[in-house]
């Protein structure tokens, strides 16, 4: 089983001697999505740095075998003075490509991300919360990761695109067995997407609950997404953690 | 034809600024109607000090002396400034070394330089440079400690997350921000060298405008200094409008339509 999953082991965490996160365990096989549900403050943001290799944590191990990993943070942290497709080229600078090859690929999947050719050439502030945040996604999608880890990716976007990026998320993490951690406050997409739901909670964070959706994703449909919501609003950890009023 | 040239070239900002230069001529001329020409030459007999200048090959020569002199100070000043300021920016222990002794060399007059310098240095054109160098790095180097400390952490977080190497992640992270505090600290830098050259070079008398500065005050010639002090504006301006400039606006052309930013 080693060497084929995300396996992280006892992860805790604190910032300035306050402790956030407190014995972690999470296994995430390859090809996988995992969704992390929990409050706002709970540490998920911290979790999925740490999972990421951003963030050493106090204590705890992850192993992580993966060669590619991207990230869409939970704020677009695009460059200001790139244009849209400079940003989304950005992050293939690592790459063995020409800088036209970089520009085309950026293009192109700016328009999978619905960027045309006028918004891929404007810069940031000249483009809505809703563009930023898929222009972040167009240049987590463009590295063609086998990780992916995406915190609050679709939260800015209203709903009918945010289900589209979904499927489009789905769509390119099936075809090429990419490994999914997504962060979210809507059970929908959580139940949409993932495969196993974890739940943070309380001060320190622990997992308060872990929930496995048997349906392959490709298989799920409204009717099934609503009925798994309702099965899992009955669980007390999982409606903690989603009191609108914590919510943002 | 040229009628619409003109209209066309003193338009909009150009008119104020052309208003403004007007404003200042005209005070002039009435500073010398009421002082007299041993104290207020006029702007004609500071222009036709300025043609004899020109027609007695004094001008030439001491333009490109002190240019060279400032232009070379101001070189090695961006050059370690920006080097030492970019490195203390991302090391601490660096910074809490250089700062104070930043802070310190602001502190010594310029003149206290060129003083020193001229000991060191004697006559030759090294004690300009080196004035020019030492009164003007500091302030290159504490605008780019301050841009290389400034730059935001998520961004470097993201650069990092996607594995961009170093050389990119300095030219596309790095440089913009630090840009806009370096740059307007360029403008400021590459003025003041043009002051300590004509000042070093009044002293040590090896040639350039600070030397013609020097004999016109010994011939107590006044319109020869204002020519003189008029070539050194003009300088400056010429050098900021070409050099300066338009590297800002290259360098700024995403700022465009942002808050607070002219469209
Ligand atoms: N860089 C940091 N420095 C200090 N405290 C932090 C930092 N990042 C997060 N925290 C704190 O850690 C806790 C968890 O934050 P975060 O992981 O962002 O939560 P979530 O993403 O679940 O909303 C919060 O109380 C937050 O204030
Ligand atoms: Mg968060």
């Amino acid at each position: 089983m080693s060497g084929e999953a995300l396996v992280a082991t006892g992860l805790s965490h604190g910032f300035a001697g306050v402790p956030v996160l407190d014995g972690i365990d999470l296994t995430v096989p390859r090809g996988g999505v995992l969704a992390i549900l929990g409050p706002s403050g709970a540490g998920k943001t911290t979790l999925l740095a740490i999972l990421g290799g951003l963030l050493a944590p106090d204590a705890g191990h992850v192993e992580r075998p993966f060669e590619r990993p991207a990230f869409v943070f939970q704020d677009p942290l695009l460059l200001p003075w790139r244009t849209a497709r400079g940003n989304v080229a950005f992050a293939l600078t690592g790459r063995r490509l020409s800088r036209a090859e970089r520009l085309g690929r950026a293009r192109s999947m700016l328009v999978k991300v619905g960027l045309g050719q006028d918004e891929a050439g404007r810069y940031p502030h000249q483009l809505s919360g809703g563009m930023r945040k898929r222009v972040a996604l167009a240049r987590a999608l463009a590295v063609e990761p086998d990780l992916m880890l995406l915190d609050e990716a679709f939260s800015a976007l209203d709903v009918g695109l945010a289900r589209e990026m979904q499927r489009l998320v789905r769509l390119d993490a099936q075809e090429r067995g990419v490994t999914v951690v997504l962060v979210t406050h809507d059970l929908s997409e959580a139940v949409r997407l993932a495969d196993e739901l974890v739940v943070l909670s309380g001060r320190p964070a622990h997992v308060a609950c872990r929930v496995a959706i048997g349906r392959p994703s490709r298989l799920r449909d409204d009717a099934f997404v609503e009925a798994e919501i309702r099965r899992l609003a009955a669980s007390e950890a999982i409606r903690d953690a989603f009191r609108p009023t914590l919510s943002g | 034809m040229a009628g619409r040239f003109w209209r066309r070239f003193f338009s909009g900002e150009r008119r104020w600024a052309a208003l403004g230069i007007l404003a200042v001529l005209a005070l002039w001329e009435a500073g010398h109607r009421v002082y007299g020409d041993f104290v207020l030459p006029s702007p004609l007999a500071t222009l036709t000090a300025l043609g004899r200048l020109t027609l007695d090959g004094d001008l030439g020569p001491a333009i490109l002396t002190t240019t060279r002199d400032a232009l070379s100070g101001f070189l090695v000043a961006t050059l370690i400034g920006s080097l030492l300021g970019g490195l203390a920016g991302r090391s601490t222990p660096l910074r809490a070394m250089l700062q104070p002794v930043a802070t310190m060399l602001i502190g010594v007059p310029a003149i206290a330089w060129v003083v020193l310098s001229l000991l060191w240095f004697g006559g030759s054109g090294l004690a300009a440079t080196f004035s020019v160098a030492v009164a003007v790095g500091p302030l290159v180097f504490a605008a780019a400690t301050q841009g290389t400390r400034t730059v935001d952490g998520g961004l470097r977080m993201m650069a990092r997350s996607f594995r961009v190497p170093l050389h990119v992640r300095l030219a596309d992270v790095y440089l913009p921000h630090v840009l806009s505090y370096l740059l307007p600290a360029l403008g400021a830098a590459l003025a003041m060298s043009w002051k300590v050259a004509v000042m070093a070079e009044l002293l040590s008398g090896a040639g350039g405008i600070g030397d013609g500065l020097a004999a016109a005050r010994a011939e107590v010639d006044t319109a020869r200094t204002m020519a003189w002090v008029v070539v050194v504006v003009a300088l400056l301006l010429i050098v900021e409008r070409l050099v300066i400039e338009p590297v800002r606006r290259y360098f700024e052309t995403w700022r465009r339509g942002l808050p607070g930013e002219a469209p």
